[in-house]
């Protein structure tokens, strides 16, 4: 095992501290729009969708490539878009 | 450059932390989503700067078709719909996932290393049981499939079986990665343990299932991540996935069950199994029954109201309807609040978008810790397409299949009034002893007409 890996490990130990640490602090009120925003946040597989579909060659890896970049974007968009709709909605007496 | 890369990618994990921390508050929550979706901008324009992006047209082919099907369910989705919505889009990142490391593994056959072998093998399992679990998921929520639980022999075994196949063949690949077939097997495989994982979990456990999906799809984007070696779809991923774990946590303890309980299908069997003997017998009571007038009449002399609802408000689709009592209420000087327990509807928060959606303010939505004292000072507890989360036997009765569940005190008010279309058992498939309690009264019809027209005659007085 390299140290470049050892060293992505700890990074996903420590972000999924930093996580638990904010996401407690969410109130229930807000769970919904909890779960599509950080939805959104997990299209961030939209950098490997872009990578695999922006080689050179036009391969079988680039058809997988563009069918992701699709899938994320729809994760992406959807996500963002349909967060703000519901929390737009949240309103004070 | 690529000093530059990096630190824009640090810089749009950091967009993320803020976006998520500013969601501590419905004041903030918007700024923090819009922070969120900064951070995602940044991080898509640095990788179409990469020195690896060579070619453009399949990529903006591929972002305005998937913008344009985002940005059209986003717009369109009815808020009731809203259970349905999250579940899909927790399958397209789960499928986006699958896709990445499929397209590695082509790209780099037959040179793989074995961390990049073994990060392969872990999106795809993961990827795949996400993406095929959530497209069973909105299924089974928007009614193209049974919403029931589903058995059938030896499903636990099959699933075992599939699971040690992933594995074993996970490892050869990850050994000698020349085979196709092997990956392509384990893909095929994955997304038909999806579909089984997720088939037998009836509605009413779905905000388990979604929350659980969830937080898969964030692990699926951390898994890429490690196949990329970018630090910052493992940091996003993992940010996502414990968000999913700690609702996965409050769902379960909001049904005092274990996970394993849950996505075993547990509970259903309990309740058929142990409601012919011990509950039923007990139930043998009068019913009483009130119509529109008598129930304005008993509002009228009250002066506070607590409503408490469950799914089926959102079915009827009442939440206006509520709104509407809870404006008329208001206008007589009766103190009007709302208690959500935390499984009420089919995903965690269903109840607080849908009565958002209604213009009722947020300050008036309780979760269940900070209510459920003040029922015994309350005049009125008005339950509106709820069950099994007021149901009594929660308390006392040890036969009962709800047993230790937390419940919303309701019985303790004054008057309970129960709005339902029928006598019919909920979800644990048991009998509500509630119905039969000597300040209960059963207001019959459907959440939205019923509502609607006790408005009107409150209205009237």
């Amino acid at each position: 095992m390299d140290i470049n890996f050892l060293m992505l490990i700890y990074i996903f130990v420590l972000a999924i501290f930093v996580g638990f640490e904010l996401i407690t602090k969410v109130p229930p009120t807000l769970h919904t729009p909890l779960m599509s925003g950080s939805n959104a946040i997990s299209g961030i597989t939209i950098v490997g969708a872009l990578l695999s579909a922006g080689m050179q060659q036009f391969t079988i890896s680039t058809i997988l490539g563009v069918v992701a970049v699709i899938f994320a974007m729809i994760n992406v968009v959807g996500g963002f878009l349909v967060t703000d709709r519901m929390l737009k909605m949240f309103k004070k007496k | 450059m690529n000093v530059v890369i990096d630190i824009s990618y640090l810089i749009s994990s950091i967009f993320f932390i803020l976006g998520i921390k500013e969601l501590s508050s419905p004041k903030t929550a918007r700024r923090g989503n819009l922070y969120a979706a900064i951070g995602m901008l940044i991080a898509i324009v640095v990788t179409l700067l990469d020195k690896h992006v060579l070619t453009y047209e399949w990529i903006i082919i591929g972002i305005i078709i998937g913008s344009g099907i985002g940005a059209i369910m986003a717009l369109k989705v009815k808020m009731t719909g809203m259970p349905q919505m999250v579940g899909m889009l927790n399958g397209f990142g789960g499928g986006a996932s699958t896709l990445v490391a499929l397209s590695e593994y082509y790209k780099l056959n037959p040179n793989i290393p074995i961390n990049t072998g073994i990060a392969i093998v872990l999106s795809l399992l993961i990827g795949g049981v996400t993406f095929t679990g959530s497209m069973i998921a909105f299924a089974k929520l928007q009614g193209l499939i049974s919403g029931k639980v589903i058995k059938y022999p030896g499903q636990h075994i099959i699933n075992l079986i599939l699971l040690l196949f992933i594995l074993a063949a996970g490892t050869y690949v990850v050994i000698y990665p020349t085979l196709v077939s092997v990956t392509i097997a384990i893909t095929i495989v994955s997304l038909v343990l999806g579909v089984l994982l997720i088939l037998p979990i009836g509605g009413a456990d779905m905000p388990v299932a979604i929350s659980l999906l969830n937080s898969y799809s964030g692990l699926a984007g951390s898994t890429t991540g490690f196949v990329l070696g970018n630090s910052e779809l493992i940091i996003a991923g993992a940010l996502v996935g414990a968000s999913g774990i700690i609702l996965t946590n409050i769902m379960c303890k909001g049904m005092n069950r274990s996970l394993m309980n849950v996505l075993l299908g547990g509970w259903a069997s309990a309740g058929t199994s142990g409601g012919d003997a011990s509950s039923t017998t007990s139930l043998k009571g009068d019913v009483k029954s009130v119509d529109a007038e008598e129930a304005a009449m008993i509002f009228d002399s009250a002066s506070s109201v607590i409503i408490v609802p469950g799914y089926g408000m959102a079915v009827a689709q009442a939440q206006h309807a509520v709104r509407d009592l809870m404006n008329a209420l208001e206008k007589k000087n009766i103190k009007v609040r709302f208690a959500i327990h935390p499984v009420a509807g089919r995903m965690p928060g269903h109840m607080n978008v849908l009565l958002a959606e209604a213009n009722v303010p947020y300050d008036k939505l309780y979760a269940l810790d900070d209510i459920n004292d003040d029922f015994s000072n309350t005049d009125i507890a008005l339950i509106i397409g709820a069950n099994d989360v007021v149901n009594p036997a929660a308390r006392h009765d040890q036969n009962s299949p709800i047993f230790g569940m937390p419940i919303l005190n309701v019985d303790y008010a004054k008057t309970v009034i129960i709005n339902k279309r029928s006598l019919n058992v909920g979800y644990a498939g048991i009998d509500n002893e509630l119905f039969f309690g000597t300040n209960s009264l059963m207001y019959f019809g459907d959440a939205k007409d019923a509502i609607s027209k006790l408005t009107s005659e409150i209205k009237n007085l």
